[in-house]
This record gives C-alpha cells, structure tokens and sequence, in this order.
C-alpha cells in the first residue's frame, strides 16, 4: 500500500501531522491556532533540549575516544544519564552573583541568550511538512535573531565588572562581528540562484536528481561548496567553537564572559552555545545540504525528517571532531582570517554564483567550459590569496617528545 | 497555521524566554528550601586570580576594536542591499547586474583601503 503512493504521503512522512491532529483535533475551532503552534514550540524546544543533553554527552565520550580514555561513564548504562546528572548539578549549585556586578544585566544575559538562540529555529524546515513559520524573509529572520546573540555575550562580559569577563566580551564582539560578513555573505549567493529568502523555496530549489542518483543540493556545485565550507568556518566562529573559543581561552581569560557566572546560569551560557551550533548547522543543511530531501531517488521512502536528522548530526560530528583536532587561534590570525580571507573569498564567491546562474544555458561541449571556469574561480584565489598571506611565514614544525 | 506568521514568532519568543525563566526560578525555589544561600564578602568578590581586585574593570579600552566595528558596519549595510538584489536576481537586465557590481566593487575598494592602511592588523 505505502509503495503506491507518492513519498509526500506516504504514512511515515506524514506521521508528525496525524500525531499533532490526534492530539489537537478535540479542541475547539477557536483554540485550534493556538494549541497547533504551542505544541510545535513545545517539539521544538523537548527536541533540542534533547538533543543538547546527549550531544554534550556523544562530545565527552568522542572527545575522550579521541584522547585515548573512555569518557563519562559511571552515571548509568555506558553514561546514558550523565546529562540529568550534570542537571540536576547545576540546578542545585549555589548560584554567587558578584557584590559589584550589574545585577539586571547579570541576570538577563543569560536569559537572552537562550531566548535568541531560540528564536532562529523557527525557520528551519526539518522535514517535508515540518515547518513552523513559514516567513518569506526567513533566512533574513535567522541571522537578525542570531546576531542579537552577539548583544547577550557583550552584556555577560559587561555586566560582570570582572577584568577578564570584559576582555573576553571586546574579543568575543570583535570576533562575532568579523565571522557575521563572511557567513552572511555566504548565504547571498545560495538567495542568489533560488530567488527567495524563504526556506522551504530554498529547499525546493535543490530537489530533483540527476539520473536519479546525483542530488541538485548547492553543495555540489562549485560556488555551493565554496560557499558551504566558508560557512561552516563562518558557523563555527558565531558558535564560539574550537579553533575559534578566544573569548573563553582557559588559559588566558579563566572562562571569558562566563567568568562570575556559576549555577544554573552558566548551564544557560553552556546550552545557548549548542542551541546555537544546532541552529547555524541545521541553516547549513537547509542551505546547501538540501534540507530535508534524500540523496538518491530510490532513498525517498525514508522520510524527509529522517534525512535531515541524520545531516544535521554529521554536521555536529564534524564540530566535535574539529574541536579534538585543532588548536585555537590566535587573535591576529583570528581577524586575518576573517577579514583578509574570508571576506574577499566570499565576495568572489557572489561573482562565481552569478556566473553559475547566467551560464544555465551552456550544453554540450560548454558545459565542460562552465565547470572548469566556476572550479577556477574558487580554487585560483583560494591559492594565491593563500600563499599571499603566508608568505614569510615559516611552516610549523613538529618535534615529538 | 492560518494566522499571520509573525504571530506565531511572538508566541515563540514569549515561550523562549518563558523556558530560561522557568528554569532559573526552580533553581531558585531549591535555594529557597533546601539551600540558602551563604554570602560571604570574599566568595562575592569578583575574580582575579585568587587576590583581591585592584582597579575599576569597567574602563576604556584600546580603540582597535571600534575600528573593526566601524567596517563590519558598512559591510552589514552592503549585505542588506545586497539580499533584495539577490532575490531579484534571476530577473535582472544587464544594466542592472551592471550597477550593483560596481556598488559592490566600490565598496570592496574600501576593504582595499582598510588593508593597504594597516587597519585590518591586530596589534
């Protein structure tokens, strides 16, 4: 039976909507909004609260695979319930707010921050008919909620009347608004060939298949992976994340911003920085990835949520296995990077996607030409922009002890 | 979902905020019952490295970082014409397509400028 009918109805795709109108289908007329969009904020918030608590848990246990020890693993079967450990932790730790610090500031900062964190996954279509808000400017909203982040860390750093939490709050401005351009920029060119800001326009724009086994998703074309790469690097930055974590270097700032808070409210801090990966990856996938539509055309009985989960969580697995390998920048290479790589890399990218657009057109032998000129433009600069920052720069070398 | 969308981001952004709140004030009620808080003058000191802090923190600071806060400005601005150019794209004549690369040259003269200067230098 499910065989014959189109994968858009299929039971298992539709399955989220029979569970919702099961459950909201015996309320009145008048309630029926109000109860259809709490309970997909309620999924969306029990989903990633979720999936927050185990990711920093596959974190620890990956982290200590990498470094050759087993990781968290006494709470529970394999450490299964260490997160509800490290809850109920902080909930009943003694929360110490400095005698000089602003307290308002001190206590709405980490509140923001969750709250903005938030607000961006409203947009992100997680499967075929999973969409919250259907905006036209939608990936103009994500990054608008986004970028007022950047306000809640500043007010952290501030608001601590601590040494280190203000420089950490300077740095961690500087930084968040060098990575905003590139990551902004980046997203122009995938506006660019899908002609709208709306997500499920961006997601329908890389459907279809070639041959029935190569996926139209943006990744796969130059400008796409040029733009998908800078992006993560981008994503990367915003979230804070290793190689990028200057504004909490351990060695340096003690914690950086997160310096005076202790409790409850540093496990805010803790769950805005993954709410905040989980959103800029799950932007990502929507963006260049193909949202929630299947690799192959023979893959489409797996329903769309499936295909998006299991994006997403590669995409969060290769955030922890970078944070495993790479040490952290340096301030000076930190804005170098953004701002005499990225940002010119990015703008070329915007040059690339325009001639990927205006050269739809070319087929036989010129589809050949289209490629190699797209693949110049984003390798030649990447080299010589490269090799012209590094030179004089001697390379590493590593001496084993 | 018939209502208006932006409806819907009211209610999400009273729910997100309602979530942190929610939790802080359980945190609260178990301080309350269980745990009162003990102050101390040296536990409620800020920070610094185990002595006692010298010094306002809340002071001026090295002008650097304006200077980068002033270019993402006009970068940001230049990112805000560019997404209405970019969904309009698909569309445009020639002249059009014309125009914005030289709005978008002029200002990657800017970055030029900033570079050639020395302003994009972390000292």
């Amino acid at each position: 039976m499910i065989a014959t009918l189109p994968p858009a109805e299929s039971w298992l795709e539709r399955f989220p909507l029979l569970v919702r109108d099961w459950i909201t289908g015996h309320l009145p007329e008048s309630l029926g909004w109000l109860a259809v969009s709490l309970l997909a904020i309620v999924v969306i918030l029990a989903a990633f609260g979720l999936l927050f608590a185990y990711l920093t848990l596959a974190e620890r246990k990956i982290l200590g695979r990498i470094q050759n020890r087993p990781g968290p693993n006494r709470t529970g079967w394999f450490g299964l319930l260490q997160p509800f450990a490290d809850g109920i932790k902080a909930v009943t730790k003694e929360d110490v707010v400095p005698r000089e610090a602003d307290a308002v500031l001190h206590f709405l900062a980490p509140v923001l921050l969750v709250a903005m964190s938030l607000l961006g996954l409203a947009v992100i279509p997680f499967g075929r008919h999973l969409l919250a808000a259907n905006l036209e400017a939608g990936v103009l909203y994500f990054f608008a909620a986004g970028a007022a982040t950047e306000l809640a860390v500043f007010m952290a750093g501030w608001a601590s009347h601590n040494k280190y939490s203000l420089l950490a709050a300077m740095r961690a401005l500087a930084q968040l608004i060098s990575y905003e351009l590139p990551l902004l920029l980046s997203v122009v060119p995938v506006v660019m060939l899908a002609g709208s800001l709306s997500t499920t326009h961006i997601v329908d724009a890389q459907g279809g298949w070639t041959f029935g086994w190569i996926p139209h998703w943006h990744v796969l074309t130059p400008w796409g992976f040029a733009g998908f790469v800078m992006f993560m690097i981008a994503a990367l930055a915003e979230s804070n994340r290793s190689p990028f974590d200057l504004p909490e270097a351990e060695s340096e700032l003690i914690a950086g911003h997160l310096t005076e808070y202790s409790g409850f409210k540093y496990a805010l801090f803790f769950m805005a920085e993954y709410f905040g990966m989980c959103g800029l990856s799950a932007m990502a996938v929507t963006l260049f990835l193909g949202g929630w539509q299947a690799p192959c055309a023979f893959l489409e009985f797996i329903p769309s949520y499936v295909w998006f989960t299991a994006k997403l969580l590669t995409l969060l697995l290769g955030f922890i296995w970078i944070r495993a390998t790479l040490p952290r920048l340096r301030m000076d290479q930190l804005t170098r990077l953004a701002w005499k790589f990225l940002v010119p890399l990015t703008l070329l990218n915007l040059a690339n996607a325009a001639f990927w657009s205006l050269s739809a057109g070319w087929s036989g032998p010129m589809h050949w030409v289209r490629w190699a000129i797209a693949l110049t433009v984003v390798v030649g600069p990447f080299l010589l922009l490269g090799r012209a920052l590094t030179a004089g720069v001697a390379p590493r070398t590593y001496r084993y002890a | 979902m018939s209502e208006h969308p932006y409806a819907f981001l009211a209610l999400f952004l009273a729910v997100a905020l309602a979530f942190p709140l929610v939790l802080l004030a359980v945190s609260q009620l178990w301080f309350r019952f269980f745990q009162p808080p003990k102050p101390s003058a040296s536990k409620n000191d800020v920070y610094e490295c185990g002595v006692a802090s010298t010094g306002d923190s809340w002071i001026q600071f090295k002008p650097h970082y304006y200077l980068y806060a002033i270019l993402f400005l006009i970068f940001d601005v230049e990112i805000l014409f560019l997404l209405p150019f970019a969904v309009a794209f698909t569309g445009l004549p020639t002249g059009a397509l014309v125009t914005m690369l030289v709005f978008v040259l002029l200002l990657a003269e800017g970055l030029v400028w900033a570079w050639r200067r020395g302003h994009l230098e972390w000292r």
